[in-house]
């Protein structure tokens, strides 16, 4: 087993973008007693019983650093064969490619990630609509889902972003958020769950998000 | 659709939490971790802490702070004050700060946040603008916790941080601070009408429906307040609840 790795850890990737360390509170404030582990190294990532891929700052910044610390295989290899968390640019990053910066994704989803469309950003009555998107926002569970036991629908979690996703495949949207436009705010597919809004800072909710991704078993 | 935020701030020095009235006179009320987790079980969307310590030899007490408050408390934390370079935006958002907001170093050095947006992110920029009326519909941005003067409007300002990359916007009425006559509306509706990025409005919040004020008549997009959280006048639910009286939106 690699250094640093314990059984039944749980993985938070940090290719250097982003606090990290939020993410890591979080799901240590939950994980009751089990590991949590912050690494930039691959072999830990691979013996990891679950990986969270958190992301913060721009998506070219965000795929070249995790290029250059040579985390990009490990993070495609944990979304194929283990309980896989994507936050926020986490999400993003698992799509083909990104209109910021024009950069390609991982691919591991078919779709496209988008900016927010600037004439689309107006309430009925006219009021502008800020971006980025920033604030408490209601998550409709367009499936049912383990991650999403005892979470009630509807329920706010805390969002901050420009870019959202837009999958090819409609069966892999687990939940949904207007903001000018309904837009997909949780993916999920097999052992992948990813969400653009932030559940480690989106008290209980958010908590028990990722308490259930803790005790998932897909 | 997305809440309007309430953000109650904690004024932080040497470790505990005061409130100024004009930016002089502070009294003390208390510890900032347990105030935070107090307004976190209020329902607050968002908590910020502004240091306020004057020497330096004291400012890495609140790098404990905010290691202490992200070990415990699940919403949002921003913190500001002492901001002067790319390494203070490192250090806080290592330590568990969401956002770092800086004001008189925009002013000084734009440079700094066009740098630190690029590097982390314009979701983790806060510019705070503190602004003094000094004609009808004219605001001047003051330095230095309200003591200089830069001769610049506030609204250009504003502007001119969005350019840059912040990605929202504190916007202090000096004028009110502190005077519980309510938010300076016509100031906060200026700034947040003439930028795309979220403002949050703050200075001479005194009662619930000062709160809603800012965003039904300010437009802002997020109400910060301080002394009527901390002596226990209002709970943030109370005012989340005034709000939603009002027809706002909000998280309960």
């Amino acid at each position: 087993m690699a250094p640093g790795a314990a059984a039944g850890a749980i993985a938070v990737v940090d290719y250097g973008m982003g606090n990290l360390r939020s993410v890591a509170k979080a799901l240590e404030h939950v994980a009751g007693g089990r590991p949590v582990v912050v690494t930039a190294d691959p072999a830990v990532v691979a013996a990891a019983e679950r990986v969270v891929v958190p992301g913060q700052g721009a998506m070219p910044d965000c795929m070249r650093e995790l290029n250059e610390r040579g985390l990009r295989q490990a993070v495609i290899d944990a979304a194929a064969n283990k309980p896989f968390l994507g936050i926020c640019i986490g999400q993003q990053m698992l799509f083909e490619h990104s209109e910021e910066g024009d950069v390609p994704g991982l691919g591991i989803l078919r779709g496209q990630v988008r900016r927010f469309p600037a004439d689309r950003m107006r309430l009925p009555d006219g009021q502008k609509l800020k971006v980025p998107h920033m604030g408490w926002n209601e998550v409709r569970q367009t499936k049912s889902h383990p991650l999403w036991h005892g979470i009630a629908d509807g329920s706010r979690f805390y969002f901050v972003h420009s870019y959202y996703v837009a999958p090819d495949d409609a069966a892999c949207i687990a939940g949904t958020t207007d903001y000018g436009i309904p837009f997909t705010s949780a993916c999920a597919r097999d052992n992948i769950f990813a969400v653009q809004c932030h559940p480690e800072k989106s008290a209980q909710a958010g908590l028990a998000l990722l308490a259930n991704f803790i005790n998932w078993k897909p | 659709m997305l809440a309007k935020r309430i953000i109650p701030c904690l004024d932080v020095t040497a470790g505990r939490v005061v409130k100024g009235t004009n930016f002089v006179d502070l009294r003390d009320a208390g510890d900032p971790v347990e105030i935070a987790r107090r307004y976190d079980a209020q329902g607050a969307d968002e908590v910020t802490f502004l240091d306020i310590t004057a020497s330096s030899d004291q400012r890495d007490i609140i790098l404990h702070i905010v290691e202490a408050c992200a070990e415990q408390v699940f919403i949002p934390l921003t913190v500001g004050g002492g901001v002067r370079a790319i390494a203070d935006v490192r250090r806080l958002l290592n330590a568990g700060a969401d956002k770092v907001s800086m004001n008189t170093a925009a002013v000084q050095n734009p440079d700094l946040v066009a740098e630190s947006s690029a590097k982390v992110g314009n979701q983790c920029i806060v510019v705070a603008i503190d602004a003094k009326q000094s004609a009808p519909g004219r605001w001047e941005v003051f330095t230095h916790g309200g003591r200089k003067g830069t001769g610049m409007c506030a609204i250009a300002w504003a502007q001119k941080v969005q350019q840059l990359g912040a990605g929202e916007i504190l916007l202090t009425s000096m004028d009110r601070d502190g005077t519980k006559n309510g938010f300076d509306l016509a100031l906060t509706r200026a700034v947040a009408d003439a930028v795309d990025i979220p403002v949050i409005a703050s200075g001479g919040v005194g009662n619930l429906d000062h709160l809603a004020d800012g965003v039904t008549e300010g437009h802002a997009d997020a109400v910060l307040a301080a002394s009527i959280f901390h002596f226990g006048e209002y709970t943030v639910r109370q005012a989340k609840e005034r709000m939603r009286e009002r027809g706002i939106e909000v998280r309960l």
